[in-house]
């Protein structure tokens, strides 16, 4: 993959993502219609939902069933899945950073001065303009970048990293983050990032409310004592995915984040290399940010994806195997680190000593 | 008839679009190369500081720093109207006694403990990464363009839409950039 077919790839997921992001939220918009607000209840079969959703959607209120005629979950789910998803790309930046508790790399400061310079040089080698510089206050190595388009992307690193590496291992971190700005990761990562954190605090909410509702409703239909109850068994089952659906979703939101992070790393590793031309500078530097494997604490795990490496410290990126490919966010380090090496040494030049 | 015409649309449309392309490209490569100008113009504003910082300590260094001064004062001239290839030569010369002032400035502990002169080696080691980044983008975009006007069927015209071949920003075959350092063991 190139970097065109990486950036086409990246605006398809990201319009992708968004479209199951609505589609989530609008399930969950039917089901509390259904469930809650017994919109359409006197439905004889279950398989009628679909119609009705369908009815819904085409002359909201029209239709004229029992109970609530209109669908007042659906409407705010939509109002509020769209008022989230414009929120994810125009705040997600800042909320990314802002739960980081990042803070803008300070010229005064010696290495911080040196920090910035960094990332002006590898802006120059790409040709794009230069992302703002921020710093993570916290000792353990770790790096992101974020934004929308380089041309308001943020590189963000920690104190830990400026203090562990030297100018040429900074210089290889920042031109890998430098190669997620250019393939435009960071605009999929950070929506990703903003909208994995609305569906953990919806499923956490709607998981919360309907352990109260979910049992009348089983109680109500085994009794036969609610009158408003007609789809019986069909609907308890209904209700029972529906459930399930709305308490899995931040791990199933998780795992696809991972899945997305984990096959960008490797094209960023490649991108960064070739900016500096020194596949052995992002080497060592991971080499070192592995030797350090205490967890990054000011990264929570909603950031996770967008690091350069596993900030929760486990030793699960160190495994290979289903579990381990399914919950890492990055590849394994030993893979990441071959697959630089194997980039050197096409490149040419053990560096042949002459002179003397 | 129709056929022609529309064989000659299609004709007219590839042009332009070939056209625009190679335009879009020539000035990306204008810009790249103004880009590296802004680099060697900060790195000459620089050295004057450096010199004056570091001169008391590095006294017994007094050939290093001539030949800095020197090889600055060549290349400003040179930037003032020379010739594309004058600059590179003596830009390349200014970078390889700049690298032999680093090299010996490790020898002084006392300079490396000075606040404003490490201030300064950063600054001047940040600009020399810059031209060096500046000067590697913009020989991406002129193989970029270069290629694009050599290809069939591009190269049977590009000459008649007026475009050229642009220069790499290389060192010249007799730049003092391309030997070897030599390094002396002898204490």
């Amino acid at each position: 993959m190139n970097i065109y077919e990486q950036q086409a790839s990246n605006r398809r997921t990201t319009v992708l993502i968004l479209a199951a992001f609505a589609a989530f939220f609008l399930v969950i918009g039917l089901g509390f219609d259904y469930f809650y607000f017994n919109f359409g209840r006197d439905l004889t079969s279950v398989g009628d939902l679909a119609n009705t959703a369908y009815q819904e959607s085409v002359a909201p209120g029209r239709y004229q069933g029992g109970g609530n005629n209109v669908p007042f979950g659906t409407i705010l789910a939509l109002i509020v899945s769209a008022g989230l998803m414009l929120n994810s790309y125009f705040n997600g930046a800042r909320m990314v950073l802002r739960s980081t508790m990042a803070r803008r790399a300070n010229p005064l400061d010696e290495r911080e001065k040196q920090f910035i310079n960094v990332v002006t040089e590898m802006a120059t080698a790409s040709g794009l303009p230069a992302p703002a510089a921020y710093i993570v206050p916290d000792q353990d190595l770790n790096a992101f970048a974020t934004g929308t388009s380089p041309a308001n992307s943020v590189i963000a690193v920690t104190e830990g990293l400026l203090v562990s590496l030297n100018r040429e291992e900074l210089q290889a971190v920042v031109a890998h983050e430098m190669g997620h700005v250019r393939n435009y990761d960071i605009r999929l990562m950070t929506v990703v990032a903003a909208l994995m954190g609305a569906i953990a605090l919806l499923s956490d909410f709607a998981g919360r409310s309907s352990r109260y509702r979910g049992r009348s409703a089983y109680r109500g239909s085994s009794s036969g004592g609610s009158n408003r109850r007609s789809g019986g068994g069909g609907a308890a089952l209904l209700f029972l995915l529906w459930i399930v659906l709305v308490l899995l979703a931040p791990l199933i939101s998780r795992i696809l984040a991972m899945a997305i992070s984990r096959q960008r790393e490797f094209l960023a590793d490649a991108t960064g290399a070739e900016l500096t031309r020194n596949p052995e500078g992002l080497i060592s530097a991971l080499e070192k940010i592995r030797a350090a494997v205490m967890p990054t604490n000011a990264v929570n795990n909603g950031v996770a994806h967008m690091c350069i490496a596993d900030p929760r410290g486990s030793l699960i990126e160190e495994k290979s195997g289903f579990a381990a490919d399914l919950l890492a966010t990055h590849p394994p380090m030993e893979k990441r680190i071959l697959a630089l090496k194997a980039m050197a040494y096409r490149a040419g030049n053990p560096a042949p000593v002459r002179g003397m | 008839m129709i056929i022609l015409a529309i064989v000659l649309l299609a004709l007219a449309a590839y042009l332009v679009f070939t056209f625009n392309g190679l335009v879009r490209l020539r000035n990306q490569v204008a810009n790249a190369f103004r880009q590296i100008d802004v680099q060697l113009k900060r790195r000459h504003d620089l050295i004057p500081n450096l010199i004056e910082s570091v001169k008391g300590e590095m006294k017994f260094e007094r050939e290093t720093l001539e030949r800095v001064i020197q090889a600055r004062a060549a290349a400003v001239t040179a930037g003032q109207g020379g010739s594309t290839h004058d600059i590179l030569a003596k830009e390349g010369m200014l970078t390889q006694a700049l690298g032999r002032l680093f090299a010996l400035s490790e020898n002084y502990p006392n300079l490396k403990a000075n606040e404003s002169v490490k201030k300064l080696m950063e600054e001047l080691t940040h600009t020399e990464n810059q031209i060096a980044f500046a000067r590697q983008f913009y020989n991406d975009v002129v193989t970029k363009f270069n290629t694009a006007q050599q290809v069939f069927p591009t190269n049977l015209f590009a000459a008649l839409l007026g475009f050229s071949a642009s220069e790499l920003w290389e060192l010249p075959a007799d730049s003092p950039e391309r030997e070897n350092p030599k390094v002396n063991l002898a204490i």
